[in-house]
């Protein structure tokens, strides 16, 4: 049955396969292969090949490995792919801050399947890997112009490890200036809390500054807060409201002025392609999450990069190798000085991901990075005017101001006027096929909130759809909020009780981990005549 | 996951709900009286027409947990005291005790805590304000848990939902939950009589266990975040790890100093000021004067306090013996806030306030201050008097 067109709502139900764990399917001797015997001349030939692997590496026991045949596997690794909703199934409007944009099949291709990609070894002479080190070498070369910095490190496997590294650099730095007093470092609270966890790894204290009323950083609270054991600042900007900060470079500025550095957290910079640029505002260092806004799949399919981008006064203390280019070597790595932090990845951290961005910016250009900035600001402005509109929902702070890439929103309303919640509300959208939205970072500064971030790739009749649905739900809210709090209906699992969640004791990441707690003893005794069935 | 939901264990045990209404609790708002402790001032809030607030709030917190009238045993006193209401509500609620319609008081108030408590009851929801807490809290201590409907003139204490609609939501996901998570509230109230004289003086009475939900704007089921004792034990080491041996360290009341020294292994009266030197208790519960002796002269001293109640105060709710003179004598720089994250945020925005007495030294603590969050962790504020 075809989306109403109406109404846009779809009358969606997610499969359902009632799939048991693999473990769980096991059937002594089953197995995916059987692979012949070698020919006894080869077999000759090889001797004990076991015996070449030392004593101390070879197990004792076979491992505990399920045994399930091969279609079986690919059954239930498929049942369980329909039972997800990821980006490519869903309209994936709701992982505001993860800037869930539509990832290029053909770059998918290009650093699955490309022998020059996939079939090299990491420990290959640079001179047999040219192709790839060009590409690393170019995609620097961008972002360099995108950011207005002199050097960047593609080690770093996510925007917290490049938050991470940036405070050991800013460690090294000061340290080289025998300025030993500073101990602190600033962020605000709608900032991402990689900006105070990574510094805080690092050894600093985190001073966070609250919002003001208008719900920008207070900056007579930043001002307060600086000192000359101030290292440096991590902030966002836009911050997770997805309001800009046009006194950023008065922060900037102040920090300057008492010897910090300044680190632009800018894993979401969809909102400024090709319009503003860290360094022109004036910061030391700055960081793109390659898995965000440079198309990059965020999860199982990514392989995260935090582009961690400096000026050229700090590019010593960058992690090594870098890739440089000379005429007569042609691409080379360069362990660089002794003044470089070190490692913070094996190798050259995600390259299979370099390779994507690489060829999404190819497919862009220069006039394309800044029409996705421009895509995603209106997008995101089209989205919070309809939403205004919808009863229960309130847009703090600002009152009438754009937003750029993002917003955060909130049910308080809703939740006053019905004892509904964000939560009920989001547990509900999966019933109309849309995955559940983002919430907000913790501890909520604001009540019942939800982040939505529609990425340049969402069209009209996308938004159109997403809105329709939190639209129906207010009303269902209004109408019937027993119904929006005892959803979802038409899901895999109806309602997992949290708290089941949040009991140690019940948990278990690993098959081991569930047999070690007795899980597997409690469990109903359903589950064992099921398995008898298969 | 699905199989998951089938290795849940079995049904819960049907639980047991107490409800509790103040029948008077919320009248004198309307008419201009701070609150209707005491008989004559209901009498009087009846004559200047007052209508009855708690009884309406209560039925919308019931209305919404209605769809659950079937799971759970209801159990409350006769007629104006809950039952009518419930019954209202779709209830049916099993009855116990007796009351003279018309006449209630605290003194009734208490009697149904207790026989509730006494029943096994696993919440004692109550519409009331401030008095009604206090005297629940008189009876049940920390015995069992509670949550307020807000409903009453004056609502200090944290033990209320922000809304009657959000009490009965946090109810019926209290009871669903096979092990409720429970943190204490502040059972706080100001004396009517010199209030109604225009001179406010909160005092902190002690603490009441109630649904973590109903404090913090956030569900406590969001994953991740820390436990209420990791986050104690952060701000615990950032402190110790400043302290001096020879200083006068001054504790405030409440539950966060509590649990901060009690990872020094020092016990620490809950609702008293107690000072420290050198890693001992030197004084307990002590007053302004005993204080003031204790300082000397020019001894050292530093303060810590923490947001008591809602609103934030840090001096002058609930911590009076930190007077003016007291608090202008260890000075702004001494002056140290513990705080966790959540708290900070529940105050929406607004700043920490003061109250000490003295204007002057009120003033003198305007601006931010760094509040302890965690280990290495602060947290700029604004200060305002
Ligand atoms: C603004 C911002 N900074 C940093 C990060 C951290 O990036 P990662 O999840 O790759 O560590 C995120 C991710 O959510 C983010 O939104």
């Amino acid at each position: 049955m075809p989306r109403d067109p109406d109404t846009l709502l779809r009358k969606f139900h997610e499969a359902r396969w009632d799939e048991q764990i693999i473990f769980e399917m096991s059937v002594p001797g089953e197995r995916g292969i059987l692979v012949n015997e070698a020919d006894p001349k080869v077999r000759k030939a090889v001797g004990n090949a076991a015996s070449s692997i030392p004593n101390g590496l070879r197990r004792k026991s076979a491992p505990k490995l399920p045994e399930v045949n091969q279609m079986r596997v690919l059954r239930h690794f498929m049942h369980l792919s329909q039972e997800t909703m990821g980006t490519d199934v869903t309209i994936d409007i709701s992982q505001g801050t993860c800037t869930m944009k539509y990832s290029p099949k053909v770059q998918e291709h290009m650093a699955g399947r490309h022998p020059g990609i996939r079939e090299i070894h990491p420990l290959q002479p640079a001179e047999t890997v040219q192709g790839l080190l060009e590409i690393i070498y170019s995609l620097e070369k961008f972002l360099k112009e995108i950011s207005g910095m002199d050097r960047f490190s593609f080690q770093p496997a996510g925007g917290a490890q490049a938050a991470y590294t940036a405070s050991s650099i800013v460690r090294a730095y000061h340290a080289s200036r025998k300025d030993l007093e500073r101990t602190e470092t600033i962020t605000t609270m709608f900032s991402h809390p990689c900006d105070a966890a990574g510094p805080s790894t690092a050894g600093f204290n985190v001073i966070t500054i609250m919002p003001d009323k208008d719900g920008y950083a207070d900056i007579d609270a930043f001002k307060a807060a600086l000192s000359k054991r101030t290292a440096a600042i991590f902030i966002t900007n836009p911050e997770d409201t997805g309001i800009y900060n046009p006194r950023i470079d008065e922060f900037v500025k102040a920090a300057h002025d008492v010897g910090a550095l300044c680190y632009y957290d800018q894993a979401n910079a969809n909102g400024m392609l090709g319009i503003t640029r860290a360094r022109d505002a004036g910061f030391d260092l700055c960081h793109f999450n390659l898995h965000k806004t440079f198309s990059v799949p965020h999860g199982s399919m990514g392989g995260a990069v935090g582009a961690l981008g400096c000026a050229g006064y700090l590019a010593k203390y960058l992690p090594v190798p870098q890739v440089k280019y000379d005429k007569k070597k042609g691409y080379y790595y360069d362990y660089g000085t002794k003044d470089s932090i070190g490692k913070v990845r094996s190798f050259m951290g995600n390259t299979q991901s370099l390779v994507k961005s690489y060829s999404w910016i190819m497919q862009h250009g220069a006039e394309g990075l800044h029409e996705t900035a421009v895509c995603s600001v209106l997008n995101n402005n089209y989205m919070m005017k309809l939403l205004s509109e919808v009863p229960g929902v309130t847009i703090h702070y600002a009152p009438g101001k754009r937003r750029l890439e993002q917003v955060r929103y909130t049910w308080e309303q809703l939740k006053k006027d019905t004892g509904v919640g964000t939560e009920d509300v989001m547990r509900r959208m999966a019933d109309f096929g849309l995955q559940h939205y983002w919430t907000s970072h913790h501890p909520w500064v604001l009540p019942e909130p939800f982040t939505l971030e529609p990425c340049e790739s969402y069209s009209k009749d996308d938004i159109d759809e997403y809105v329709a649905v939190l639209r129906q739900i207010s009303k269902e809210a209004y109408e019937n909020p027993e119904f929006v709090k005892n959803s979802p209906y038409n899901q895999v699992v109806h309602r997992v009780p949290n708290p089941s969640i949040n009991e140690p004791e019940r948990i278990a990441v690993t098959w081991r981990q569930y047999l070690k707690k007795g899980l597997d003893k409690k469990s109903s005794s359903k589950l064992q005549s099921k398995r008898v069935h298969s | 996951m699905s199989s998951q939901r089938k290795r849940s264990t079995g049904e819960p045990a049907r639980r047991k709900l107490g409800v509790l209404v103040n029948p008077v609790a919320g009248m004198g708002g309307r008419v201009g009286l701070k609150g209707t402790d005491g008989a004559e001032v209901t009498r009087e809030a009846l004559r200047l027409g007052a209508e009855p607030e708690s009884p309406r709030r209560a039925f919308e917190a019931l209305r919404v947990l209605a769809p659950m009238k079937d799971e759970i045993d209801v159990i409350s006193f006769p007629g104006e005291m809950g039952e009518d209401i419930l019954r209202d509500a779709g209830f049916l609620p099993k009855v116990i005790g007796t009351i003279r319609p018309g006449q209630t008081s605290s003194a009734d108030t208490e009697r149904a805590a207790k026989e509730m408590v006494k029943l096994g009851v696993d919440l004692l929801l109550f519409a009331g304000g401030d008095g009604t807490a206090r005297d629940i809290y008189r009876v049940v201590g920390r015995d069992v848990t509670v949550l307020g409907v807000p409903a009453g003139v004056k609502m200090h204490s944290a033990v209320f939902a922000i809304t009657p609609r959000v009490a009965g939501d946090v109810t019926m996901r209290f009871l669903r939950s096979p092990a409720g998570d429970t943190t204490e509230g502040e059972v706080m109230d100001i004396d009517e009589v010199s209030f109604r004289k225009g001179f406010l003086n909160a005092r902190l009475y002690g603490y009441l266990r109630v649904p973590r939900e109903s404090q913090h704007l956030q569900s406590a089921k969001s994953g991740g975040t820390r436990t209420e004792k990791q986050v104690v034990q952060g701000i615990a080491t950032e402190l110790f790890r400043t302290m001096d041996k020879a200083c006068l360290y001054i504790f405030g009341p409440g539950t966060t100093t509590r649990d901060i020294l009690a990872q020094l292994h020092l016990e620490k009266t809950l609702l008293g000021v107690d000072v420290v030197v050198g890693g001992r208790v030197v004084a307990r519960d002590v007053n302004e004067k005993q204080l003031g002796l204790l300082m000397g002269r020019d001894k050292p001293a530093k303060i810590i306090v923490t947001p008591i109640g809602g609103q934030g105060y840090i001096f002058g709710r609930g911590n009076q013996q930190l007077s003016g003179k007291i608090v202008g004598r260890v000075g702004k720089d001494n002056i140290i806030v513990v705080a966790s994250k959540e708290k900070l945020a529940s105050l929406n925005g607004r700043p920490l306030l003061v109250d000490t007495g003295d204007a002057l030294v009120d003033r003198s603590l305007e601006g931010y201050v760094r509040v302890i969050v965690g280990f290495g962790e602060y947290v700029m504020c604004k200060v305002e008097s």
